[in-house]
């Protein structure tokens, strides 16, 4: 799923990743805080359907506070390019969709259910206005 | 037509036996078509619900809602993928 990451304009992806100091377009986790990518390799943050990232249980203030912190950069992004094209509940939405579906196996994301699942190796379950 | 005529003229007969079986007849169209005159006048001043013959409509007393923007819709989703595709890629740190 991930692996589509190869198929975009390649210096658009090397504008983006610089941009952000990375200058790494392999896969979107290189692009991650180090401790963002444990939480969410260890289980202890999920990809929410709505879009925003969720705690998974009680975890430390270190983490609720790094996922306060990347909800709302991504609230901001979701305004940003939700203006004229549709809501910010929407687009954050369709990029819960996507986000779903890159998950990793062992990583967490919330089933349309609102439960908490662990990504195996195949499709993870997401809601039915998912493309 | 001819009843609606009749109407505003002459006062109609009360008894069959004053006028003509023509006039009669025209005389019954005139006496309905004054009925439903009438009943339309109730009717805007709200009076007409006991009166037979009128459809009454009443309103509802619950307020009419038209949802809006409540539920996200699919056809939006799918039009947004790419979009959302993209933006994930343009910030990595944050997804």
């Amino acid at each position: 799923m991930s692996k589509t990451v190869f198929s975009r304009p390649v210096g658009l992806i090397g504008a983006m990743a610089l941009a952000l100091g990375g200058g790494s377009m392999a896969l979107a986790q290189e692009g991650r805080d180090p401790a963002y990518a444990a939480a969410r390799s260890a289980g202890q943050v999920g990809e929410q359907k709505d879009g925003y990232l969720g705690v998974i249980g009680g975890q430390s203030a270190a983490v609720q506070a790094m996922v306060r912190d990347l909800n709302n950069k991504r609230r901001a992004i979701y305004t940003e390019k939700a203006a004229g094209k549709s809501t910010i509940e929407e687009y954050a939405f369709a990029t819960a969709c996507r986000l779903i579906s890159q998950t990793q196996p062992g990583e967490k994301y919330q089933a349309p259910d609102g439960s908490w699942k662990t990504r195996g190796a195949g499709a993870p379950e997401r809601d039915a206005r998912c493309p | 037509m001819k009843a609606l005529e009749l109407t505003g003229s002459t006062p109609a007969a009360t008894s069959p036996a004053m006028m003509s079986p023509v006039r009669y007849f025209a005389q019954q169209l005139a006496s309905r078509s004054g009925r439903r005159a009438a009943c339309a006048v109730m009717m805007m001043t709200g009076l007409g619900s006991a009166l037979a013959g009128c459809v009454n409509v009443t309103a509802p007393d619950k307020p009419i809602v038209i949802e809006l923007n409540i539920n996200i819709r699919q056809e939006v989703i799918y039009r947004l993928s790419q979009d959302a595709e993209n933006t994930i890629k343009e910030n990595e740190g944050v997804f």
